[in-house]
């Protein structure tokens, strides 16, 4: 009954313009996880996009083989991904800087050949993935997710727990020094990251409908991670904000056809050069609402993200 | 035959490190993941191919000159993209090499298309040299002769010139070599020459050696140089030499025993297993991290 009222309000908006905006909302919930781990804890990951494979195969074969309600299906494909997450962070989050990247990166490469000779993935040549058991449509499934992701960051940054990342990013030694358990908090950090990705590969599983190990390479993790440094490492509002500019810049730039990654990487070069902090980086949003209403903003009480210090946080 | 293994990898081995020896140099020097450098080798394969090709040279010759043109390439890139970004996180420059590296490759898949292209037949005569049970070609000693060659070069850059000395200043203290009278932008700027040409010689070997030169071919062979740059210790030459030629030859050694499906994942496998007994890598040295 609801569903069909939401699907024909779905059907009011363009196609075209439909998968944009579902795309975005993909987008949104895989950079926040990277932006945890990266922009948050400090820890540069460049194999997000693996986690979001497993997802995206885990729900992509729920469906398939059980055909289960997608909202359990979703939380299974999360919960796969954060025990993933696990597994490779344990071991690895213990190296420090750009090793942990280039491990980060090994493992997603591995995963991915792995991935390619599995019988269940049906090996290179993909899976077609059916339509998801759901009276709701896809595209408010995602939306919602992006809502509930966004609401969970920003209770995680400004809880205890995400003051301990932050302190973790500062300086590792002096946090630890303070009685954080980094290499806990770490892999915590790390497997709500997977888990966001997990997410995000489900939905982008059922909504593409068709998904193959080598989409999930290293390309698609450094667009992740452009996203979120572009935006401004560690902001929300800076990763919605990279999240929505990257999708839409290729079909923004599509009138230039052949020309248009061309542009699109001298583009990060130019936005890198002139705002070396990403877009949102050691801007607070708050801040900027308050002045626009008129308001004299409350000061923060926790370590914010207001000062200029900020791009030179991640080392 | 485990001898005609070995020979295919460290033919194969020497272009990586040459290679990861570009990673490492940046990387000691400004602490850059310089993601444009397999970018660099990719152009460096396609120069020679242009300069065999159109205008019939031959092929050292052409070889010479594709180094030249990516030393250029080399210090513009680093003037363009890193060097604004020097003082900011570490992180935006990563992402302008990134954005680097999508620029060049569609600009290559623009100009030659995506198809791989081939060198001529008659580029190098290859003769097949019978060393007991194993046979190597001339074309594998010309790869090992001319990356060695290039390697001795590197270390006497390194150890037994002034500007090496300076090289070694600026990665050893940055701020304290600048204090010292060093022109640190000059000795990065000569870093990324350097780096850049020993990419374009790699390129090119590459390219004789497969007989196949595309646009997309940086990716990977970018991605395994810089795993051989980690595993043989990040900031370390000697390390990147020895890694290079290590996954060379452990990778042909997989695909020889028959997990040639797997062959991508070999040289990550053996990295992440290094790094979770030695954390910095073979020969990396241990930095003791102070409050």
């Amino acid at each position: 009954m609801i569903g069909e009222y939401l699907e024909n309000l779905v059907n009011l908006v363009d196609a075209y313009y439909l998968q944009i905006f579902v795309n975005i909302g993909i987008a949104i919930i895989l950079a926040l996880g990277l932006n945890l781990v990266t922009g948050v804890t400090g820890q540069l990951s460049l194999g997000h996009a693996a986690f979001m494979s497993i997802g995206a195969f885990t729900g992509g074969i729920l469906t398939i083989k059980l055909g289960m309600p997608f909202s359990v299906n979703l939380i299974s494909s999360g919960l796969m991904a954060a025990f993933f997450g696990v597994l490779i962070g344990f071991p690895i989050l213990r190296l420090s800087g750009d090793y942990l990247a280039i491990a980060t990166l090994g493992f997603a490469e591995i995963l991915k050949v792995i991935l390619l000779n599995l019988d269940i993935t049906n090996r290179a040549l993909g899976l077609s993935v059916p339509l998801p058991n759901t009276p709701i449509p896809l595209p408010i499934y995602v939306w919602l997710t992006v809502l509930l992701v966004i609401a969970a960051m920003i209770l995680i940054q400004n809880s205890r727990f995400g003051r301990a990342l932050r302190a973790i990013r500062e300086d590792e030694i002096a946090a630890e020094t303070m009685g954080i358990n980094t290499t806990l908090y770490k892999i915590q950090a790390f497997a709500i990251g997977a888990f966001t990705a997990g997410l995000g590969g489900c939905l982008y599983a059922h909504f593409i409908a068709y998904i193959n190990p080598s989409d999930f390479g290293f390309s698609k993790s450094v667009d992740i991670l452009n996203m979120v440094v572009l935006g401004g490492l560690g902001s929300i509002p800076g990763s919605v904000l990279g999240a929505s500019l990257l999708t839409a810049a290729p079909e923004f730039l599509r009138f230039m056809e052949r020309y248009r990654m061309l542009v699109y990487g001298a583009l990060l070069v130019f936005l890198m050069i002139f705002r070396p902090n990403g877009l949102l980086g050691g801007v607070s949003v708050r801040q900027l609402v308050c002045k626009a209403l008129g308001i004299k903003p409350r000061p923060r009480q926790s370590l914010s993200t207001d000062s200029n210090m900020e791009g030179r946080r991640v080392k | 035959m485990f001898w005609q293994q070995l020979i295919n990898g460290i033919a194969l081995g020497s272009t990586y490190a040459l290679i990861a020896l570009g990673y490492t140099m940046v990387y000691g020097i400004i602490q850059l993941i310089n993601f444009a450098h397999g970018e660099i080798y990719m152009v460096g394969a396609f120069a020679a191919l242009v300069f065999v090709m159109i205008f019939k040279m031959n092929i050292f010759l052409a070889m010479v000159l594709a180094m030249a043109v990516c030393l250029l390439m080399g210090v513009v890139i680093e003037f363009i993209a890193y060097r604004p970004l020097r003082r900011s996180s570490r992180l935006s420059a990563l992402i302008s090499a990134i954005g680097v590296s999508t620029f060049l490759s569609t600009l290559v898949l623009l100009i030659f298309g995506a198809d791989a292209k081939g060198f001529p037949d008659h580029v190098f005569p290859v003769v097949q040299i019978h060393i007991g049970s194993a046979e190597i070609s001339s074309l594998q000693l010309l790869i090992i002769g001319i990356s060695a060659l290039l390697m001795l070069s590197l270390e006497f850059i390194v150890h037994h010139t002034k500007i090496g000395k300076a090289m070694r200043a600026t990665s050893q203290d940055y701020t304290t070599a600048a204090l010292m009278g060093v022109n640190v932008n000059l000795v990065i700027s000569f870093t990324f020459a350097l780096g850049s040409a020993l990419a374009a010689a790699g390129g090119v070997l590459v390219g004789i050696y497969f007989n196949a030169v595309s646009f997309n071919m940086g990716l990977m062979a970018g991605l395994k140089a810089f795993a051989a740059a980690v595993l043989g210790g990040i900031g370390s030459i000697p390390g990147a030499m020895l890694g290079g030629v290590l996954l060379g030859v452990v990778e042909v050694l997989g695909v020889a025993a028959g997990y040639s499906s797997y062959r991508d994942a070999i040289a990550f496998a053996i990295l992440v297993g290094v790094l979770m007994f030695k954390p910095t890598g073979l020969l990396g040295q241990k930095i003791q991290k102070k409050v």
